[in-house]
């Protein structure tokens, strides 16, 4: 499904180069979950927003279902965004003045869904999160920091994507709640999806199948999870 | 996106933030309520002109004394103060020139009219019959005077409807009695039908006496104020016009026209400078009003830029989510289209009631028109895209990691 040949990323910034990923390569299959692992800093969003079709790799190709992200405009990246990829970012990016069936079902205006599918979409997802019914009709900024993190991966779900990228989607949960999450990633993953996960933490690397270590932007470990 | 989504979108925008978006609103509504009611009034200014000349009747030529231009020094004494119209002018006028229909000469200056206490200052016009069919005057109530009585100085006076209002009340039907002119008295024997134009000129606000009742006993002096000429067509006019003041130069001994001590207008000449005076004074007006609504503008641009920035993060997350340029750039269009739009509505109720305030409490006719409302909404709607395109585009053209990286 994911194929990078070579992928790098170096940021300039007046005569200053930055190399954020130094040329990586790797595939993921479809149906994979896979957790990308390593240090803060090391390139793991950077990384995540070019398998995403959110940014361009400065050298390198990459395909996602044998087509070459890297070479596509804009409109065209936002249409493989539209169709085929779910975000749930490190900082959540939540419409603040909105309520959260409306964040959660924004993804699929743009998809041009009808609204009355638009609203049974949007709280299905959310139950599917574990989010108290009653907090549906809240404003996204009422929310604690683990809700609004519920109402992040709920958007990602919405358009049924069939890859979902996941920048610490546990960062700020207590454990129990992460537990949650993990098993709500675990079992979106059983019902077909793709799943690139995005952590620091071994513990939660492990719910994955596979775990790529990255390191100053290259891949140091690609290995498989042994589940007990 | 679809157009329903983008309305509801572009609602939730505008009223997030009530406060800014009205009042940048409120600089469209003053902008297209001023550009409504200048454009009224100048309007109304200009159809109230043309339909008072119209109405003093149908191919007048009109002949007013005038200071005689001598070399040098040009003393201009005033229009119809000078004395250099006879009553001999207008009868060599009615027996050597063909082509004329019928003739009024007048002198008319204003007197203190009283009856019974009542008093009011209004203009008292010595003509002959006439006068009637020159000048477009119809009889309401009893008689205008006759030749007869023109000729025997009778003292009879007929009120035009203001002057009657004036002097005795509306609805009441003054003939029999008496007023007094300048002192003198007079026998009312007709009431004159309302001609309306109101503000410049009323013609409604005067009394009609005999001629030379008013040469020998008002004024004291055998003058004439004006002759009203009134062709038998539109098109002998202009020869007309030329063989009046060719008579009245070889009557007067003046070789040079230019030196003429009188003036011989033509009504349609009349007409035409006042509609030119007044659309100067419209464009004038509307193009004041103009700038305002440019300023207008200029604050949606300056609230758009605003927003663009403000929602920088918003348009990352949206262009993420698989919003294409064109969706923002649409989205941010239709959110300054809103706001011009809503101001254009807001404009042409306020422009219309400030046009109808004019017209109540100033006195003077307006007309907001059909083309004007819609021209508002069109100019608004314009304004809207001119100016929110720029911040749109901006908006659409922003790379959706920098701009979810935007704090
Ligand atoms: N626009 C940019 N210009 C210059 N350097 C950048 C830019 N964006 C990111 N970087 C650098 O790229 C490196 C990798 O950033 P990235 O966000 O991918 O790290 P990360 O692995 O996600 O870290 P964390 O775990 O803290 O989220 C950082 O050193 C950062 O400073
Ligand atoms: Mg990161």
């Amino acid at each position: 499904m994911i194929e990078c040949r070579s992928i790098t990323k170096i940021y300039v910034n007046g005569d200053q180069e930055t190399r954020v990923l130094g040329g990586v390569s790797f595939t993921i299959a479809e149906g994979e979950f896979v957790a990308v692992m390593g240090p803060s800093g090391s390139g793991k969003s950077t990384l995540m927003h070019i398998l995403g079709a959110l940014d361009y790799p400065t050298a390198g190709t990459y395909f996602l279902d044998g087509k070459d992200i890297s070479k596509m405009s804009d409109d065209e990246q936002a249409d493989i965004r539209k169709d085929k990829i779910g975000f749930v970012f490190q900082s959540f990016n939540l419409l603040p003045r909105a309520t959260v069936v409306r964040n959660v079902a924004l993804p699929l205006v743009y998809a041009e869904v009808p609204k009355k599918e638009r609203e049974k979409a949007a709280k299905l997802a959310l139950t599917q999160v574990g989010l108290d019914e009653s907090r549906f009709y809240h404003l996204s900024n009422q929310l604690s920091g683990g809700q609004m993190q519920r109402v992040a991966i709920a958007r990602a779900l919405v358009n049924n994507p069939s890859l979902i990228l996941a920048d610490e989607p546990t960062g700020n949960l207590d454990t129990k709640t992460g537990e949650i999450v993990l098993k709500t990633f675990e079992q979106l993953n059983k019902e077909g999806h793709t799943i690139v996960l995005i952590t620091h933490e071994a513990e939660v690397a492990r719910h994955a199948q596979r775990i790529i270590h990255i390191k100053d932007g290259d891949i140091i470990k690609d290995e498989k999870v042994d589940r007990p | 996106m679809k157009w329903p989504d983008l309305f509801e979108e572009t609602y939730a925008a505008i009223t997030i933030n009530k406060a800014r978006s009205g009042l940048t609103i409120l600089g469209i509504v003053i902008g297209i309520a001023s550009v409504i009611a200048m454009v009224a009034i100048g309007q109304g200014a200009q159809s109230s002109i043309e339909a008072n000349i119209q109405s003093i009747g149908s191919n007048l030529i009109l002949i007013m004394p005038g200071s005689q231009r001598g070399a040098g020094v040009q003393v201009s004494s005033g229009r119809g103060s000078a004395q250099t119209l006879k009553l001999a002018d207008a009868n060599a006028l009615e027996k050597e020139i063909s082509g004329i229909k019928a003739m009024a000469p007048e002198i008319s200056r204003r007197y203190q009219a009283t009856a019974k206490g009542k008093n009011t200052n209004t203009q008292v016009i010595g003509t002959v019959p006439a006068y009637l069919d020159v000048r477009n005057v119809k009889i309401y109530s009893g008689n205008f005077f006759t030749g007869q009585q023109q000729k025997s100085l009778s003292k009879v006076a007929v009120l035009g409807p203001t002057a009657r209002d004036d002097l005795f009340g509306t609805d009441v039907d003054p003939a029999g009695q008496s007023i007094r002119i300048n002192g003198i008295e007079f026998k009312i024997i007709g009431v004159t039908k309302a001609k309306g134009g109101t503000g410049f000129g009323s013609q409604d606000d005067m009394i009609f006496v005999p001629l030379e009742t008013a040469q020998r006993f008002l004024a004291g002096e055998d003058y004439l104020t004006t002759i009203s000429v009134q062709a038998q067509d539109q098109n002998s006019m202009t020869t007309i016009q030329q063989e009046i003041a060719n008579l009245l130069l070889r009557r007067h001994n003046i070789a040079n026209p230019q030196a003429a001590d009188f003036n011989v207008l033509n009504q349609s000449d009349i007409v035409a400078t006042a509609s030119s005076v007044t659309s100067v004074f419209t464009i004038l007006l509307s193009s004041i009003a103009g700038i305002s609504l440019l300023v207008g503008g200029i604050g949606i641009m300056n609230m758009m830029l605003t927003t663009v920035t403000e929602r920088t993060r918003e348009i990352g997350l949206r262009k993420a989510i698989g919003g294409k340029r064109r969706d923002i750039n649409r989205q941010f269009l239709a959110e300054s289209v809103m706001l011009t739009f809503l101001g254009g509505i807001f404009g042409v109720i306020l422009g219309w009631l400030l046009a109808w305030g004019v017209s109540k409490f100033v006195n003077i006719a307006t007309q907001v028109s059909f083309v004007s409302v819609l021209l508002a909404f069109g100019v608004s709607a314009a304004i809207g895209i001119i100016f929110g395109y720029y911040p749109a585009r901006r908006a659409s053209k922003l790379n959706p990691i920098a701009a979810l990286r935007y704090e």
